[in-house]
């Protein structure tokens, strides 16, 4: 596929994306908004895992933790002013990720694995163990954030399609800002350290650095994920620090196709979706309950058939890999 | 806290150590000479709980249940490692994460079909079911006592097993040099099977014993995985030692701290193994 | 001031080392290993294998912490410090085993090596292939390594000659005054050899050269100073002629035989 079409495609489908409030569906409105949320979410954990070669299973720390900040800020029956209290939730979870990643980054491989994931259950066991956060009932979020300009109200995120756009603004923002940010002489060097770390070191690049700051950014842009999903859905529990959660994120980003940030916006569309149809009491009857145990079969077969993910489905008939993509 | 009630805790920090120690010594075992990660770990001992509370029902004794019980969980074992995990071995730790997590998944919808969600009670053995006093109103469980010399004994099997007999020269040269160890005529695959096997077993017979004292529920699988990564983490991959250590260090910290911090006791493991990162990033028995 | 840093011994060195030690649990590795790096000199490392030379090019490169000992740069102790940190010092290396980024172009792996002595790195908003002075930097290195009509080729479809020469070419890219190879010549065809020995003969001038090397041919082309490594320690070091008569070396290292019919 030529660059140019690659350049414009990210525009063509939020132009599309733009478009879908017109079909006027609660339903799928609310899905698709959940879908970008995702998206977002699963780009954050793609910058991590296919761009810096640091596999976090401790993700769900930094949405989890942005939820919690948003409902915790927020006055009890009031709305919350989006434009300091989404900066703040993105700066708590951007601080939190700091703390952390100086501590995991000491580890590599298997144990980095676990470390992250051990600090995302610490994350849950504080807000289910301690009544900081409601416990394991967690806490209500009664109204949406406002935008306001003075006294006048820019947008009205009640309503379903407006807070829809603006989530759909922010995917194509966060998208964007990636994709900049990984075609830098940083991005480079990102890639550099995940092809070779121990080369980078030696040509005087001071690899805790990058990885820090990778992960920082990492992590504060999955806060922001964060402070978007529980602003919809108007509540936080633990469920949302939960490894499952990490888990699902890692997940999107593989099925999507790592190291591609668009991948990662297809991974998240297709987990979505899928998790909606295989618990869809409609279609699966009684059985609908037990869908994890579907998506647990599939899940071990995308590991175990398709670990290039759906993007490499794609570079199978003709399209470059990553590494060398990244040269245009 | 008077001399009586300090020993009731140490007792039960050390047999809860003892415990962890089983299910963190099978996933240091697999992690250091095969190289997997095995997030699927705690189901088996999830495993290990409901079959010891189904078969006790049926046959009316936890002995019998746990007697056929091990020989099932080994079976598991072995089929997994044949069907789902020789394919991992030369696989980026991102796939293995992957492929356990979804067994994850399978295994608790799996136990949901089977024996459904709700939480049950195993009776203690009753030759076991007795109190030692201690004071006039204070005394400890011999059950318990029992699960630490059990866990105490397996400790020591285990330990002249890989130090001291054949088959743990082969597991140890296997966690050393692959090639060597093939290059020699020995069947590489049959070790890791049993490896394997042996791993998930002692998860299971953990759950097992501690099924009379934690009784059964969905996810138990989950909690105990957790906590004995950082036990895996503080005591260094691949060393049985320190996963000795740090289940031990991690038993008494977190029984002691529900005693006496009891609001952030959730939080000392977690505090523990962010001190360990700093001071020795490799674990306490890490080989650097 | 060439004509005075080629007599060994006068001027002062730009690196040297004393009672460098490094122990790998009771095996001593680099024993109390004493030698000085001069700007237009090669000094060339030989011993046998397991002598420690690839060991004493990780302790000057920072990729392990000695046991004990000084490294000493312009005046101060570097001993211990990290790999990047003594790359930016202007110490280079190269590796005995290949180690470069095999999905990268040939001009990336460049770029990203001259990108590593830019001060605004860490900027993340600029492109990385508007920096045309990293971009001119990558090309000299290239060239100067005789690549660039490979520039656009990934790095792992490489002849391993090639991948030797992008070894080396990374290295200069990072324009360092020290030059640490080891065993740039491993597995080269007589052709390639020759090649490699010229260039290393042309960036002597302006470089400080610590070459390991077990081809005796190019040793004696471009040593101006040879320390023979056994065990761990150094057997002996001089001028290629005094070492070449020493009965020590020829004893213990030679045979007697090699070094006189070279």
């Amino acid at each position: 596929m030529n660059s140019r079409l690659t350049n414009i495609l990210p525009f063509l489908v939020a132009g599309l994306l733009a478009l879908f409030p017109l079909v006027e569906s609660t339903f799928y409105m609310q899905l698709l908004t959940k879908v970008l949320i995702m998206a977002i979410f699963a780009m954050s954990l793609d910058l991590l895992v296919g761009y810096t070669g640091l596999v976090s299973f401790g993700h769900a720390a930094y949405f989890g933790l942005a939820g919690y900040a948003i409902a915790l800020m927020a006055p009890k029956y009031e709305t919350i002013s989006l434009w300091w209290s989404l900066p703040a939730a993105i700066g708590v979870c951007a601080l939190f990720a700091l703390i952390t990643g100086t501590l995991v980054l000491r580890t590599r491989g298997i144990y980095f694995i676990m470390v992250t994931l051990a600090f995302s259950q610490m994350l849950f066991f504080i807000f289910h163990d301690t009544k900081i956060g409601g416990g394991s009932d967690g806490i209500y979020l009664y109204a949406k954030p406002s935008m306001n300009f003075g006294d006048v109200q820019l947008l009205n995120l009640e309503k379903l399609e407006n807070f829809y756009w603006l989530v759909l603004v922010l995917t194509v923002a966060v998208y964007l800002l990636l994709h900049r940010v990984l075609g830098s002489t940083f991005g480079r060097a990102l890639l550099g350290i995940k092809v070779n770390e121990h080369r980078m070191r030696a040509l005087g690049f001071p690899v805790f650095r990058y990885q820090l700051a990778s992960f920082t950014l990492s992590g504060a842009l999955a806060g922001m994920a964060g402070y978007l999903a529980a602003a919809q859905y108007g509540f936080v529990n633990p469920e949302i620090l939960s490894w499952h959660q990490s888990g699902a994120v890692l997940m999107m980003v593989i099925l999507g196709g790592m190291g591609t940030l668009y991948g990662s916006v297809i991974g998240a569309f297709a987990f979505v979706l899928l998790q909606e149809v295989l618990s869809n009491q409609a279609w699966f009857g009684p059985s609908a309950k037990h869908w994890q145990l579907a998506m647990g079969i599939f899940i071990m077969l995308v590991a175990l058939y398709l670990p290039q993910g759906l993007a490499g489905l794609s570079q199978r008939f003709g399209r470059k890999p990553v590494a060398e993509a990244a040269d245009e | 806290m008077d001399f009586a009630f300090f020993l009731i805790q140490l007792l039960n920090g050390l047999q809860y150590g003892l415990l962890l120690f089983l299910v963190a010594s099978g996933l240091t075992l697999v992690f250091g000479i095969m190289g997997i990660i095995n997030l699927a770990h705690g189901s088996f001992y999830m495993v290990g709980a409901y079959l010891a509370w189904s078969l006790s029902s049926l046959t009316g004794s936890l002995t019998a249940a746990i007697l056929l019980a091990i020989p099932l969980t080994v079976i598991l074992g072995m089929g997994l490692e044949r069907l789902l995990f020789r394919h991992l071995y030369q696989r980026d730790h991102l796939y293995q994460v992957l492929l356990t997590y979804g067994l994850i998944l399978v295994f608790e919808e799996l136990r949901s079909l089977i024996w459904g969600d709700d939480v049950h009670g195993v009776a203690v053995p009753a030759l076991l079911n007795a109190s030692i006093p201690l004071t006039d109103n204070l005394s400890y469980p011999v059950y318990r006592l029992a699960i630490s010399g059990v866990c105490l004994l397996l400790a020591a099997g285990l330990y002249f097993l890989i130090q001291k007999t054949r088959l743990g020269m082969m597991i140890r040269a296997g966690a050393s040099n692959r090639e060597m160890v093939q290059s020699l005529g020995i069947d590489i695959k049959l070790i890791y099977t049993l490896v394997f096997a042996l791993g998930i077993a002692l998860a299971a017979f953990a759950g097992m014993i501690n099924a009379p004292l934690s009784s059964v529920f969905p996810n138990m699988g989950s909690q105990v995985l957790i906590i004995c990564f950082v036990v895996v983490v503080i005591g260094g991959i691949g060393s049985v030692k320190g996963a000795m250590a740090a289940s031990l260090m991690i038993g008494l910290a977190e029984t002691f701290g529900q005693v006496l911090v009891p609001e952030v006791a959730g939080m000392i493991v977690y505090v523990l193994m962010a001190v360990v990162l700093v001071w020795r990033p490799e674990g306490l028995f890490g080989r650097g | 001031m060439s004509e005075m840093q080629q007599v060994p011994g006068t001027g002062m060195p730009i690196l040297s080392t004393k009672g460098l030690t490094k122990q790998f649990g009771g095996l001593v590795a680099v024993s109390d290993v004493s030698l000085d790096l001069y700007v237009g000199e090669v000094h060339v490392v030989i011993g046998p294998n397991g002598a420690g030379k690839s060991t004493l090019t990780n302790l000057l490169s920072g990729d392990l912490p000695p046991t004990s000992g000084e490294v000493i740069f312009e005046g101060r102790d570097i001993a211990g410090c990290s790999s990047d940190h003594i790359s930016r010092l202007g110490i280079g290396r190269s590796y005995q085993k290949t180690n470069i980024f095999l999905p990268f172009t040939v001009f990336e792996n460049c770029r990203l090596a001259a990108q590593s002595r830019t001060p605004h790195a860490l900027r993340v908003f600029n492109r990385a292939r508007a920096y045309t002075g990293i971009n001119r930097q990558a090309e000299e290195a290239m060239a100067a390594a005789g690549l660039t009509h490979r520039a656009e080729r990934i790095a792992a479809t490489l002849s391993h000659g090639e991948q030797r020469q992008l070894e080396i070419a990374m290295c200069l890219a990072t324009q360092p005054r020290i030059l640490l190879l080891d065993e740039p010549l491993a597995g080269m065809g007589p052709h390639e050899s020759q090649r490699m020995v010229e260039l290393i003969k042309g960036l002597t001038q302006d470089h400080a050269i610590m070459l390991i090397e077990h081809d005796m041919d190019a040793v004696f082309a471009l040593a101006h100073r040879l320390t023979v490594m056994v065990n761990g320690e150094v057997l002996e070091s001089g001028t290629p002629e005094a070492v070449r008569s020493s009965p020590a070396v020829q004893l213990a290292y030679l045979g007697g035989e090699e070094l006189l019919h070279d």
